[in-house]
């Protein structure tokens, strides 16, 4: 018998402190597959954000620099300019990257800077216990949003992937999700584009991915793994919003 | 011939195993591992086909699968 199904060397063979059901887990996973499946690993320096990703160090086989709340598009950038032979991502959470890193993204992205992000959205701020996030859905109960997110009082939710792929810099732009074994294919595959393009030097690739945070949005594992299927993906559309080159 | 193996020490019990598998193969015990979680195992290893479906959905990387 072969092993068809094992760990991917770029990922250290450790318990995560990420609570049952957390889709970072798998999106951790399912960068660490990209990088091995590329060979990057050894040349990676993967920037970490502050939210519950903050111990990517931990997590990953890498180099790994931690930036401060919001800037990891910034800090990436200043890490590709001066090693430009290695492979560079940031792993944000969307109140890191869509509001406290509004400014840090749009210009990283707009320069075109020859980078990867991982954007995970889970529509709160998970680490600090469920505040309000810029892509809370419309009628969301979060802690600072009590009676739910109201479009009159807090706007819409952001829509990053579509939002960053108006940019001219912007090489790839996607949108995926890890709840269900059909979905989690096709985010192995936009993922894997992703890196292709920064690989080959085409430019600034973005992968947003929809998460479950199950304890802040008091759910179970099941429950708020459906809710992605269901809630999330209705109105953050799954897709491919920019691939200029057609990689 | 297939075979699945589940880190039970590893293991959070979210269930998500549970749901990807075609065939329901898997399900949650009601012990409890040392991070108090009940993990998941698998019923009627026989019936496996090694798609990995279980593994991949695995937020915590605790399932290998052999064909
Ligand atoms: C400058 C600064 N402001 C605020 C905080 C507090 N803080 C820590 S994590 C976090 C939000 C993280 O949420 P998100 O980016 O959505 O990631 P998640 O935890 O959901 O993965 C905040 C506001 C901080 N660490 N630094
Ligand atoms: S609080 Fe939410 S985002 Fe943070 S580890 Fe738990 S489930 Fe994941
Ligand atoms: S490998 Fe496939 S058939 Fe076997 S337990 Fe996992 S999901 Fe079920
Ligand atoms: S998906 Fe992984 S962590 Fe969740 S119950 Fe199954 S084996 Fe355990």
């Amino acid at each position: 018998m072969k092993q068809v199904f094992k760990k991917p060397e770029s990922l250290k063979d450790v318990q995560t402190h990420f609570c049952p059901g957390c889709h970072h887990g798998t999106i951790h996973r399912l960068v660490a597959e990209a990088m091995d499946e590329f060979g990057v690993q050894q040349h990676t320096i993967g920037v970490a954000s502050v939210g519950c990703s903050v111990f990517l160090y931990g997590y990953f086989d890498i180099d790994v620099v931690e930036s401060p709340h919001g800037r990891a598009a910034a800090v990436a950038t200043g890490v590709k300019r001066a090693k430009p032979d290695s492979f560079v991502f940031t792993y944000q959470g969307d109140g890191d990257l869509a509001a406290i890193g509004t400014a840090e993204i749009i210009h990283a992205a707009n320069r075109g800077e020859d980078i990867t992000v991982i954007f995970v959205n889970n529509t709160t701020y998970g680490m600090t216990g469920g505040q309000m996030a810029p892509t809370t859905l419309l009628g969301q109960r979060t802690s600072t949003s009590p009676y739910g997110r109201n479009k009159s009082k807090d706007g819409a939710p952001i829509r990053m992937a579509e939002l960053l792929s108006q940019l001219e810099g912007v090489a790839f732009s996607a949108r995926v999700a890890v709840d269900s074994p059909r979905n989690l294919m096709d985010a192995k595959k936009q993922i894997k584009k992703a890196f292709r393009y920064q690989v080959e030097g085409k430019g600034f690739s973005f992968i947003e991915a929809l998460s479950a945070c199950p304890t802040n949005w008091g759910m179970n594992p099941l429950s708020a793994n459906a809710r992605v299927g269901a809630e999330m993906c209705d109105y953050f559309k799954p897709g491919v919003y920019k691939n200029v080159e057609n990689l | 011939m297939a075979l699945i193996r589940i880190d039970e020490l590893r293991c959070k019990g979210c269930g998500l195993c549970t749901i990807a598998c075609p065939h329901k193969l898997i399900v949650l015990s009601d012990k409890i591992n040392h991070q108090g979680y009940t993990p998941a195992h698998i019923t009627l290893q026989d019936k496996c086909i090694g798609c990995a479906l279980c593994a991949e959905m695995c937020p915590d990387v605790a399932i290998v699968v052999f064909k």
